[in-house]
Parts: structure tokens; C-alpha cells; sequence
């Protein structure tokens, strides 16, 4: 009650919630990971915006637009990071959106990661990272997209 | 994105533009007014705004998904507006509706937004209103809103749009559900989804049953089964039907004219609340004094 109250007072004052997009490019369909990481996003106060599993690098770019999102996650556990994380960095600088950042996860091995970086992926969480870490980073990736 | 840039975008209907705005006007930012003021009147008041509500997991974003499809072979050009429920411990939400409408992300004319209730009851969002102005002034002649997951008594969609479904799913409880009071006697078309499952003809006569006193609605329930797309097109087809029944009675321009009423109202409330807040605390009122008293003496002396 009390929770709500406090929710209801915020309509009419100005409020900075960061709504951030989960997705999974490609055709991998192991989505425990994404959803752990939505949920816990969105227990730390985030507006996640999912858009489910087997998403092309385009559709994802054009959510993000949409839903004038502050960062995306990405998941991938097939395999296909190298590929696919960079085509949605690609993707929405083709879409006219370059500053929206992108952050990774999956199995990736840490020769991949620097190569992500260099392709212009902000941040890799591999497994184990703890949840916190990941948090923190969305945390800092939004707040740099809204002061540029 | 400096304020001019974003209202020559919003002219130029450029995705870019459209998301900011709303998530402008959502944020309550200060340049807000600017872009309500700029907004197109007359595509605003041609638009046709479709409300589905309906029990979770009734089906409401997949039959949404299936209506958009049937509604682009015309070419039109369609909002959406997906509302889901905002976490009343966090403030954090997921916002899941486009998963079953992710086939049109990338359609330049289907313009999809979720929205978080942000502690909003009575199943949509405080800035649902406005969000529907900037895409139909974005020349989306249809807007669909998807309100969260309701129960018998979220009916704040029946006063924003211009016509109304309730999306009911067999086996979600039995005939003296279809009896109750709410919701079911204010929706303009009652859609039966998952007609293919067990238990659906028996809801489609329980619900015909209860609407067929007196009621204004025609008696028939529509049957869908959205994943398959089967009974889109006769649905879309009752809605033109009631739409144009409303236009031409002045049914559309009475809701119109009530809903407009309703949410200046409300938003004068919202803008009064934190004042009368300020004022309450001010001053330490007793413990034991009515509520309601004290109200009516506050208010008498502003």
C-alpha cells in the first residue's frame, strides 16, 4: 500500500526510469540466461523491454528505436557472439541510433571478448559473473547514453 | 536530440523521434508541453482507437499480433500500445507483449510502444492518452491499446478508446464468472480466443446467455484462435461495423467528449495530489480526527 502510494506520487514529477532491451540474436533458442538476467533487471528497478528468443540483428535494432530503450543486452550460448553481437552494433548504427550500448553475454571465450569490445560491444559477462556486476554495468551504460 | 530537431522528426515520423517523445511525455520532462501542443488535431480526431482487454494469458498480444497483420494487408498504418504491470516493490517492470509481435518489428508502419502502469491502476498507464495522441498525429489511423492482465473491474480502457474488446479464454472459471457485474457489460465485442480448446462453445453460450438482456452489444461472441489467425477477418469486420454504427450515431464523439473530460480530470488531481500532500503533512492532523472531515476542511480553506 505504502508502495503504492509512493508509485502514484511519482506520475506528475519528473522521473528518470532506465528501460533497457533484452534479447537473443540468432537462432539460439537457450533462454534461461536472458530471462535471469531480465528479472533481475527488473527487480533492480529497470523497465525491460523482451523481445524473446530467435530475433534478427534488424528487429532488435528496431525495437530498441521503438521503445527508446537507454542500453540492449544480448545472449548468446550457441556459439554465434562473434557474428551476431557485432550485427546489432551494426544494425543500429545503420538504423541512425550508434549510441544506443550494447552489452554481452553467453559462453564466450576471452580471446572473442576483445575482439567484441574492439567491434563495439561495452561490456561481456561471461558465466558465473555475478549478478550485481551485471546490474552495475546496465546501471553505468544508461546513464552514459542519457548525458550524450 | 535538441526539442526542434524532435518536433521536425515527429513531423517527419521518423521511429527515432516518436520514441523519444513518448518516453518524453511518460518522463514528465519539461519539454513535454512542447511536444503536446505541436501534436496533429485532425489526424488525432480521424483515428480509431481499438481497446483489448482481457484475464492474463487470454491471448490479448497474440490476437493483437493477428489483427495487425489483417489490418496491414490494407496498408494502413497502426499504433500499438502494450501496457504490462509495474513492479510494486522495485519499480522495475517486464514488458513482454512484443515477443508475439516481434514478426512486425521491423514493418516502417506499425509503431509498437510498451508502457509500464507505473503504479497506475485500473489497467493502463497515466500517459497511455498521450502516447496514442503522438502516433495518430504520426499518421497511424488505427491505434490498438493492450492493457495489463485485468480482472472484473479495470475498465479506465472503456473511457480511452473508441471501441472496445474483451479477450475471454475457456477454462478460466465457470458460468457465474459470465454473470457478474464489470467489465463484461461495458465491452463493445466479447472475443472468445483459443476457440479450438475444450470448454470454448460452452463460454461462447454462457457469455450469450448473460449479454442477451437488454443489452445494447450485439449477442454474438466472436470466436478466434489468434496463433492460427482463424476469425480475424469476421472480427475485424464486426468492428468496422460497430465503428461506423458509433460515427454515425454520435455514439464515438459522446465517448470522446466524456474520456477527454475524464482525463483532464484526472491529470488536475494528479497535479493537485503532491500540493495536497504537502499541505496534509503540514499539519500533523490527530490520529483520531475523520478522514473525511479533515478532507473537507483542507478543502475549504485552499
Amino acid at each position: 500500500m505504502f508502495n503504492q502510494c509512493r508509485l502514484r506520487l511519482k506520475m506528475t514529477e519528473r522521473t528518470h526510469k532506465k528501460r533497457v532491451l533484452v534479447g537473443k540474436p540468432g537462432l539460439d533458442g537457450h533462454d534461461r540466461g536472458a530471462k535471469f538476467i531480465a528479472h533481475a533487471l527488473r527487480d533492480a528497478g529497470f523497465e525491460v523491454v523482451y523481445t524473446g528468443i530467435r530475433r534478427s540483428p534488424e528487429e532488435i535494432a528496431a525495437a530498441a528505436i521503438q521503445e527508446d530503450v537507454h542500453a540492449i543486452g544480448l545472449s548468446s550460448l550457441s556459439g554465434a557472439h562473434m557474428r551476431l553481437f557485432p550485427a546489432v552494433v551494426e544494425a543500429l548504427s545503420k538504423a541512425g541510433a550508434p549510441e544506443i550500448p550494447v552489452l554481452g553475454g553467453g559462453v564466450i571465450p576471452d580471446e572473442d571478448i576483445v575482439a567484441l569490445k574492439q567491434a563495439g560491444i561495452v561490456e561481456i559477462f561471461t558465466p558465473g559473473t555475478p549478478v550485481d556486476t551485471i546490474i552495475k554495468a546496465f546501471h553505468e551504460a544508461c546513464e552514459k547514453k542519457s548525458a550524450g | 536530440m535538441t526539442i526542434d530537431r524532435l518536433l521536425e522528426g515527429l513531423k517527419a515520423r521518423d521511429p527515432r523521434a516518436i520514441g523519444r517523445a513518448i518516453s518524453l511525455v511518460e518522463n514528465g520532462d519539461d519539454c513535454a508541453e512542447a511536444i503536446l501542443s505541436s501534436l496533429d488535431e485532425d489526424l488525432i480526431a480521424k483515428a480509431t482507437v481499438l481497446g483489448i482487454t482481457g484475464p492474463p494469458g487470454a491471448g490479448k498480444s497474440t490476437l493483437t499480433n493477428a489483427i495487425i497483420s489483417q489490418l496491414r494487408l490494407s496498408r494502413k498504418r497502426i499504433g500499438i500500445i502494450a501496457i504490462d504491470p509495474t513492479s510494486p516493490i522495485s519499480g522495475g517492470a517486464i514488458l513482454g507483449d512484443r515477443i508475439r509481435m516481434m514478426q512486425h518489428a521491423t514493418d516502417p508502419d506499425v509503431v509498437m510502444r510498451s508502457m509500464a502502469t507505473r503504479g497506475r491502476l485500473g489497467g493502463l498507464c497515466a500517459t497511455a492518452g498521450a502516447a496514442l495522441r503522438i502516433m495518430a498525429s504520426c499518421g497511424c489511423s488505427t491505434i490498438i491499446i493492450e492493457t495489463v492482465g485485468v480482472g472484473q473491474s479495470e475498465m479506465d480502457i472503456i473511457r480511452l478508446a473508441d471501441i472496445t474488446l474483451l479477450v475471454l479464454a475457456p477454462g478460466l472459471g465457470d458460468d457465474i464468472q459470465a454473470m457478474k457485474a464489470g467489465l463484461l457489460e461495458v465491452a463493445d465485442l466479447l472475443v472468445v480466443n483459443k476457440a479450438d480448446c475444450k470448454g470454448a462453445d460452452i463460454l461462447a453460450m454462457d457469455l450469450e446467455a448473460v449479454i442477451r438482456k437488454g443489452s445494447p452489444i450485439p449477442t454474438k461472441v466472436s470466436m478466434t484462435v489468434a496463433t492460427e489467425s482463424k476469425g480475424i477477418k469476421e472480427l475485424l469486420d464486426r468492428i468496422d461495423k460497430v465503428d461506423s454504427e458509433h460515427r454515425e450515431s454520435g455514439e464515438r464523439e459522446k465517448r470522446r467528449r466524456g474520456a477527454h473530460d475524464q482525463e483532464v480530470l484526472d491529470w488536475c488531481l494528479e497535479i493537485l495530489r503532491p500540493k495536497l500532500l504537502a499541505e496534509i503533512s503540514k499539519r500533523k492532523l490527530p490520529l483520531l480526527g475523520d478522514p473525511r472531515l479533515e478532507a473537507k476542511k483542507i478543502l475549504a480553506e485552499q
